[in-house]
């Protein structure tokens, strides 16, 4: 190794998670549902089925309300306040640091629920990125950071992604995209608001970085979050009824 | 747009091109990195050289994937060398390994790509 690799390494061994081979959700709080998370592998763009989209939301703010990494440490700390009603983030106790798996409920169109998670992939002062398993809505990472240009604190959330598997891909063209635009535009507004600009216009730029669908990827479909929450969701009676006679319950 | 903070150098070496990267390599590099990408013109392989990278951030790694995409639609081998043990670990996490080929050294990866 060089030594400026050595340098790099001790530089940044901490912003980034360790490397794992499955995903171990160590606590599930109460109202969480772990059952899209645990023993899952991460999927990044590569392993995406669909279309892969970068989309780029950004809000601007004065700077002498807040700085770069004031809004940073913030977002970390309040990250689930921000959230649209109806979504849940169940974060570690720890909060916002690389290697920290969390479990998220979604709200869908049609009022489908979701349940699913994501990993902290990497975290600074200025940035911190979010991966997600294998059977999430889409596979990738969204990276949230904040930078300080001409008197103005400029931040964003940056997704790049591919749809996971073929009936996500037709979901994000039935609607799914706006959804996501409307999630992150609720998102980045929240924030403005909590540093006192509730009026804060959020850009949205979205660009098709490749517009193959990677058919060879179909097979994700397995372990589709959306499959998996609406069996668990359907199995509720039966859970019910053998918790009433003593069965062990299952995860949650 | 954040500031560009590494450099991307390319040599051609038979049917690769070979881009050495020095510096911090964020989301601010894209330009200087698409730049790079298009002097490489038709290799056949584009060969990263990651033996002074200083830093990389998860943007990087976003550029990264962006390059492969354009290489794949260009038929063009992606193949890297002289990440350290960390980096290495980096890309098997993002699970950028399954795309970029890894390499110990220059002349495995010119050798990998056919071109040594």
């Amino acid at each position: 190794m060089s030594e400026v690799n050595e340098k790099a390494a001790a530089r940044d061994a901490t912003n980034w998670a360790k490397k794992v081979s499955t995903l171990n959700v160590s606590e599930v709080p109460e109202g969480a549902i772990n059952i899209n998370v645990e023993g899952k592998r991460l999927a990044g763009p590569i392993q995406g089925f669909g279309k892969m989209w970068q989309k780029t939301y950004q809000v601007r703010l004065p700077q002498e309300r807040v700085s770069a990494t004031e809004l940073i440490a913030t977002w970390k700390q309040r990250f689930p306040e921000f959230w649209p009603e109806g979504n849940a983030f169940y974060g570690p106790l720890t909060g916002i640091a690389p290697g920290e798996v969390a479990l998220l409920n979604m709200t869908l169109p049609g009022k489908m629920k979701l349940s699913t998670g994501v990993m902290v992939l990497y975290a600074d002062e200025e940035s911190f990125t979010l991966m997600t398993p294998q059977g999430h809505m889409f596979a990738g990472w969204i990276t949230f950071s904040a930078t300080e240009r001409e008197g103005e604190t400029v931040a964003q959330a940056q997704v790049l992604m591919r749809a996971s598997d073929p009936i996500f891909e037709m979901g994000l063209t039935m609607g799914g995209h706006k959804q996501e635009d409307r999630f992150w535009n609720h998102t980045l507004a929240a924030v403005a608001s909590h540093f006192g600009e509730a009026d804060a216009e959020v850009d949205t730029q979205v660009v098709c970085v490749d517009k193959k669908r990677q058919w060879s990827k179909w097979r994700n479909v397995w372990h589709s979050s959306a499959i998996r929450s609406t069996l668990y969701m359907l199995g509720a009676p039966v859970r019910g009824v053998k918790g009433l006679f003593g069965a062990k319950q299952p995860v949650a | 747009m954040p500031e560009a903070t590494a450099t991307f150098e390319v040599r051609r070496h038979g049917a690769a091109s070979i881009v050495d990267i020095r510096g911090d390599v964020t989301a601010g590099s894209e330009a200087v990195l698409m730049t790079a990408y298009d002097e490489a013109g038709d290799a056949r392989a584009i060969v990263l050289n990651f033996t002074d990278l200083a830093y990389m951030n998860s943007g990087g790694i976003g550029l990264l994937v962006t390059l492969l995409v354009r290489a794949n639609r260009h038929s063009q081998q992606l193949l890297a060398f002289g990440l350290s043990d960390h980096y290495r670990q980096i890309f098997e996490l993002t699970r950028l390994d399954e795309a970029v080929g890894i390499h110990d050294t220059e002349s495995d990866a010119l050798a990998a790509a056919g071109a040594s």
